[in-house]
Order: structure tokens, then C-alpha cells, then sequence
């Protein structure tokens, strides 16, 4: 991170950076944000029974479950880490990607694997497995492109020389596991194994995609910026240290916390539960890692926009990882499995911890990309918000309402008391939601403003050249 | 080692991922090694070929439509329904995970919080081990009520009522209606609604305990009031 030591000798941001395709990557994330809450949205009508689309086959509620959950997944955080990755890796390596075709190949590509996967999941052709429902004809191409990207980015960090930066440990190691993770994911499951091994195997996925793919790509982005934005280095590297290798022994063993009470062996149940709550040791020595970095600078929290989404979303990810370590006790399971508290919780980590992050990102860069100041910082902060304060209603809501659930259930009490007495919480939840979406369009209309502003100062300047 | 490409990419990237892989997934993989998977063929039995032979009984002409006529000749036409009821749960099965059926329905009965009173047998692992189970139908969240032993519990045509219009039947339910799953009335489903029926039907079909109900015995303080009142 000494790139302002020798400037002479190194290689310029232009030449580094595809900005062009960051900027693709952005656009694209985004757009598949918004389509994914549209998705969200039309499911919450759906159980407040206000669902103006009754009947319509392709927009049936249940298969738009399924779009809102893989268009975040794969349109909205795959698009925006890859965008970040453009711009995070030659700049930290000094290196290009190793080709620049193979970036441009790469997007359209998974363009083309997240559209078919939409289109096959409105047609009824969904694979029955979590965040795979990518139709089996597509994962082979999907499995291609993750290919693809782990080379054009593992070429420029394989080419440094001495020890690497704690994000490049986190983007190598990330690179590596989401192709292992969608490989066992997709095709163990359909091809090799059924019943309960299977569901052993889909447990594993669900989280590795969460603990291999996007938490890693996550924390390696945390760790170049917020040292960038506060310009000082991380507060311990051994801590650092810690924080990487525990996630990397710990994480993937905790899969089978997603399946506890299953015919799955009961030790290794056990053992999954144990792991997790060793995650969550791991995951307090990184968050007081990033506060320790922040202490002498806090009043960055109040004035710098993306360091306070970046802080936002670590203190949701301080209250996931505090909900996780309870709800995977085999007490709190009994009590909150398959309720709305699952529910709750995955929109805490998705939204309120790294989608928080990807919008500080895009804060942060979106000016630098266009050359030209946010149109409106006032619209910034209704952005973040928007979104910060609709997060923290809909996951508590949804929490609640998940013990409320719960009990109702081991009551013994007819299932429509379940149902009925959960119409209040989904009512809050779409109005939290809707505050959330809300907040996306500002910020997307903000992007647009700038974008416009961003030409016309450009215009002269082509005029003079 | 901790910060060297090697030492990440090796013992991080690759080792880490085997060992959780081989301990969470083949561990369970080889203890169950003595269960075979079964075909959807072999889990055809009675309980479901009699619901399937039902709904052939009251939707003639859309189960003609969909599956055909039975050959001439008694072991023939046993083979031939057995085909069509396994070909009609692969079927169903496909529309239950492409209507993503699963993310409000789940399927398995846990030992705690009166799942077993209220639905039936602990579910086992040999429930599992069969084509139909793949990827395993375990669910995730219950906004309905869990589904692994409602075979038999309710008949054909509520199932076909309740599918096109869930609201005729459960008033308050939340559940979506299917109105593609037939020709235009609860009384002409097409190949995936009979297929979907049969799948349903066949939830559970296996075990004792076919069809599992729900108990509805009286409760003593409403009998009382109702003797008092007399």
C-alpha cells in the first residue's frame, strides 16, 4: 500500500483500471437490485394478501421468490464485487487483469447466465436447491465464468512479489472457493448424492456461498478502503491475521447449522454448531479490528458518508453474527426454525451488512468514475438512511415476528393462528421494505443527475481538445 | 506461510474447503452408504397408485388427455399404471420445485416442538434416499404447514379446488392460486396439476401410518357447555 512512495516508477491509474467497466459492473448490479426488490416486494403482497398480479404465471409470487433471492445473489452482488474487483485489484497489484477481452467477455457473460437464470426461474425450470435455482442448463456456463474471473484476477496478484495485503488474502483465497462452492453446490446434489447426504451437501452451499464467496470478497474490500478513507493503516495486523485464517477453518464447517433436528448424524450436527460459534469469536477479533482502526478518528463516522455505511454495516454484521451465535443452539432452533426470524436474519447479512458495504463503495467511487462531484449529498444521505433505518425495522420486525412464530407453532394452536397473528409484522415489513426500495431509486436517480452533470462539464473540454 | 500465495491459495483455499467437505458431506455420504437410492419407479406403492386411479376416476377426459389410455391385458396394464403414477411424481415433483412450492412448504417433522403431534412420525433418513429426493425437498421456511405426511389426509378434488384457488377452501390463507395448472376450471386439470396431486398425494404414502390425520377428538370443556346447555 505504498503507492504514493515511488510514483515515478509506477503504472498509471488509467492504465490500470477499465473504469468504462466498473461503471458496467455498477449499472448492472443495480439494475438487478431493483429488480430483485420489485420481486421481494410483490412476495410481501402476496402474504398481506394485496397482490394486484394474482394468477399471472409468470409473475407467480413463488417463482419471484426465487428471482429476488438469486438476483441479489448473483445480478446485484456478483455484478457490484466484480465492478469493485476492477478497480481494488490492478490498483493494489499494479498490475492489469490479465486480459482486458476476457473482463469484457466476462461481463457479458454473466449478463447472460443471471438473465437466463430469471427467465428460467419464470418459466418454472428452477433447480430445487437454495441459490442454486439456477436451471441446470445454465450452471455449466455459469461455472465457466467464475472460471474466467479467478484467472484474469489471480494472474495480476500470482505476478506480485513478497507477502500480500490482507485483501488480496481474502480475493484469492474467495476466487478459489466460489468456484469450488458452486461446482459442489450445483452438481453434487442433482448428479451424485440425494436425501439426506444431499441435504448435508445443500446445507454446506448455502452457507459456503455466504462464508466463501461474499463475506470473503466483503472483508478484502473493507480492508482496502476504510484504510484509504481514514488514511492510516489497519490497527493489527495480527488480529488481521486471526480474522482470516479462523473464517478459513471455521466457516465451511458450519453447513449443517442450516438442517439442525434432521435424519443428518446427529454429531455432526453437533460439530456445525460448534464451528459456528467458533465463526463468531473469529468475526468479534475483525470487528474489533476495523473499531480499533477507528478510534481517533470517529468523527469520520459522522462526516465521511462511505466510511459510515461501511461502520453501519459492520455493527449489523456485529448483531448477525451475536443473533447467529444463539439462533444455532439446538434451543433456540427448536423454537425459531423455518419461521420469519430466518428470514429476518438473511436480510440483516444481505442487506444490512454487504449490500451496506457495496453502497459505500459505490458512494465512494461513482464520483471518481464520472469525474464529477454527487449531484446531490442530500440525496446521498436520504440513500443511506433509507436504507440503513428500513433494514433495522424489517430485520427486528421480522425477528419478532419469528419467535411469535414459534411459539404458536409448538403450541399446538390451528396453523391459520400463525398465519393470521403474523399480518401485522409482514404489514411493518412492507413498509420497511418499501423505505429500503425507496432509498435505491434515489440513488439511482442521484447516479443519473451526476452522469448528466459529469457530460456536460466533459463537453468543452472535448470542444477545446 | 499465512501470508504467502501458497499458503492461502493451498492450505486456505484448497485444504480448508476438502476438510469441510469431506466431514460434512462424504461422512454423512458413506454412513448411509447401505441405503440405495431408490428409483421413482420403486416408491410407487399402493397408497398412491390407488389416489392416482382416483383422479383417472374423476377427471376422465383431462387424464386421458395427459397420460393415455391403460393397454389390454391385466400385467400389462399393472405395468403401464405404475409407469404413468412414477412418470406422473417426476412430474409433480418438477412443478413443485419450479413453483418453488418448497420455500413455504416444508418436508421433514422434527423431534421437537410438537411437530410429531401435530403431523405425524419423526422423519427418518430412509424417507429420503430416492430419486424424488433430489436435490433433497427439505424446505427452509413454513409459511404453510410442513407437507411430508399429507397424502391421503385430503382428497383429490380439494387438492384441485385449493390449487386453483387456495381461498375457496383455507379462507385467510396466503397461499397463491394456480389457475395454470388447469383448463379453466378446478374440474379440467391439465398434466402438471394431476401430476402436482399425485406428487402431494404421495407425501407420506409410505409409512403405517397412512393417511396421517389430524385428531380431532372433542374438547371436554366445550362438551361440557354443550350438556349444560341442553
Amino acid at each position: 500500500m505504498s503507492t504514493e512512495a515511488v510514483p515515478q516508477q509506477l503504472p498509471e491509474h488509467k492504465d490500470l483500471v477499465i473504469e468504462q467497466l466498473v461503471i458496467w459492473y455498477f449499472l448492472a448490479a443495480l439494475a438487478y437490485l431493483i429488480i430483485s426488490m420489485l420481486g421481494g416486494f410483490l412476495m410481501a403482497l402476496q402474504l398481506v394478501d394485496h397482490n394486484p398480479l394474482r394468477g399471472i404465471e409468470v409473475l407467480s409470487p413463488g417463482r419471484w421468490r426465487m428471482i429476488h433471492t438469486n438476483a441479489i445473489a448473483y445480478g446485484f452482488l456478483a455484478n457490484a464485487f466484480l465492478g469493485a474487483l476492477h478497480w481494488v485489484v490492478p490498483r493494489l497489484t499494479l498490475r492489469q487483469v490479465a486480459s482486458r477481452a476476457l473482463s469484457y467477455f466476462t461481463f457479458a457473460a454473466w449478463q447472460v447466465v443471471v438473465l437466463s437464470t430469471a427467465v428460467g426461474i419464470m418459466l418454472g425450470e428452477a433447480q430445487g436447491l437454495e441459490w442454486g435455482e439456477t436451471p441446470t442448463w445454465i450452471d455449466p456456463l455459469a461455472q465457466l465464468g467464475l472460471l474466467l474471473v479467478a484467472i484474469n484476477f489471480l494472474t495480476p496478484i500470482v505476478q506480485t512479489r513478497g507477502p500480500m495485503y490482507v485483501t488480496l488474502w481474502y480475493f484469492t483465497a474467495a476466487f478459489i472457493w466460489t468456484f469450488l462452492t458452486y461446482a459442489m453446490g450445483n452438481f453434487v446434489p442433482e448428479y451424485f448424492v440425494s436425501g439426506t447426504s444431499a441435504g448435508a451437501v445443500g446445507g454446506l452451499f448455502i452457507h459456503d456461498l455466504v462464508g466463501l464467496f461474499v463475506t470473503p470478497l466483503g472483508w478484502g474490500l473493507m480492508y482496502f478502503f476504510v484504510p484509504i478513507l481514514l488514511q492510516k493503516p489497519i490497527w493489527s495486523h495480527g488480529l488481521s491475521l486471526v480474522g482470516f485464517w479462523g473464517l478459513a477453518f471455521f466457516y465451511p464447517l458450519t453447513g449443517i447449522h442450516h438442517f439442525l433436528y434432521t435424519p443428518i448424524p446427529m454429531f455432526l450436527q453437533h460439530g456445525a454448531v460448534i464451528s459456528t460459534i467458533a465463526v463468531e469469536m473469529v468475526v468479534l477479533t475483525v470487528i474489533i479490528n476495523f473499531f480499533g482502526t477507528l478510534v481517533g478518528t470517529g468523527q469520520a463516522f459522522m462526516k465521511n458518508l462511505p466510511i459510515r455505511w461501511f461502520y453501519t454495516g459492520m455493527v449489523y454484521y456485529f448483531l448477525t453474527c451475536l443473533q447467529c451465535a444463539m439462533q444455532t443452539t439446538m434451543t433456540f432452533q427448536a423454537l425459531i426454525h423455518f419461521s420469519d426470524w430466518v428470514v429476518g436474519h438473511a436480510h440483516l447479512v444481505m442487506f444490512g451488512v454487504f449490500s451496506m458495504w457495496l453502497q459505500g463503495i459505490m458512494t465512494y467511487l461513482f464520483p471518481r468514475l464520472f469525474k464529477h462531484e454527487w449531484y446531490s449529498k442530500t440525496l446521498c444521505e436520504w440513500h443511506y438512511w433509507l436504507s440503513a433505518i428500513g433494514l433495522l425495522v424489517m430485520a427486528t420486525d421480522l425477528t419478532l415476528a419469528g419467535v411469535f412464530q414459534g411459539y404458536w407453532w409448538a403450541s399446538l394452536q390451528p396453523w391459520e393462528v400463525s398465519t393470521e397473528g403474523s399480518f401485522p409484522f409482514w404489514m411493518v415489513r412492507i413498509y420497511a421494505g418499501l423505505a429500503m426500495f425507496i432509498g435505491q431509486i434515489i440513488f439511482v436517480y442521484n447516479i443519473c443527475m451526476t452522469w448528466q452533470l459529469s457530460r456536460r462539464a466533459a463537453v468543452p473540454a472535448t470542444i477545446a481538445a | 506461510m499465512f501470508e504467502s500465495k501458497s499458503g492461502v491459495l493451498l492450505i486456505a483455499g484448497l485444504f480448508f474447503f476438502a476438510l469441510a467437505f469431506v466431514s460434512n458431506a462424504v461422512v454423512p455420504m458413506v454412513m448411509y452408504r447401505h441405503l440405495p437410492e431408490k428409483t421413482a419407479l420403486q416408491v410407487v406403492n399402493g397408497n398412491v397408485r390407488y389416489q392416482f386411479e382416483d383422479l383417472a376416476r374423476r377427471y376422465p377426459e383431462p387424464f386421458k388427455q395427459a397420460f393415455g389410455s391403460p393397454p389390454a391385458g391385466e400385467a400389462e396394464e399393472q405395468a403401464w399404471w405404475n409407469e404413468k403414477c412414477a412418470e406422473a411424481l417426476k412430474v409433480g415433483r418438477k412443478v413443485y420445485v419450479g413453483e418453488g412450492c418448497w420455500h413455504c412448504h416444508s418436508q421433514f417433522i422434527r423431534p421437537v416442538s410438537n411437530e410429531d403431534r401435530r403431523w405425524g412420525p419423526v422423519s427418518r433418513t430412509e424417507e429420503y434416499q430416492n430419486e424424488l429426493q433430489r436435490p433433497v425437498m427439505f424446505g427452509t421456511r413454513r409459511v404453510g404447514p410442513d407437507l411430508c405426511r399429507e397424502g391421503g389426509r385430503r382428497s383429490n378434488d380439494w387438492h384441485a379446488v385449493h390449487f386453483f384457488e387456495p381461498k375457496r377452501l383455507s379462507v385467510g390463507s396466503p397461499m397463491p392460486e394456480y389457475p395454470w395448472l388447469f383448463e379453466g376450471s378446478p374440474e379440467k386439470p391439465n398434466l402438471k396439476g394431476l401430476a402436482l396431486m399425485t406428487y402431494v398425494q404421495w407425501l407420506g404414502s409410505w409409512l403405517e401410518c397412512y393417511p396421517d390425520h389430524e385428531q380431532y377428538e372433542e374438547s371436554p370443556t366445550k362438551a361440557l357447555t354443550l350438556t349444560e346447555a341442553k
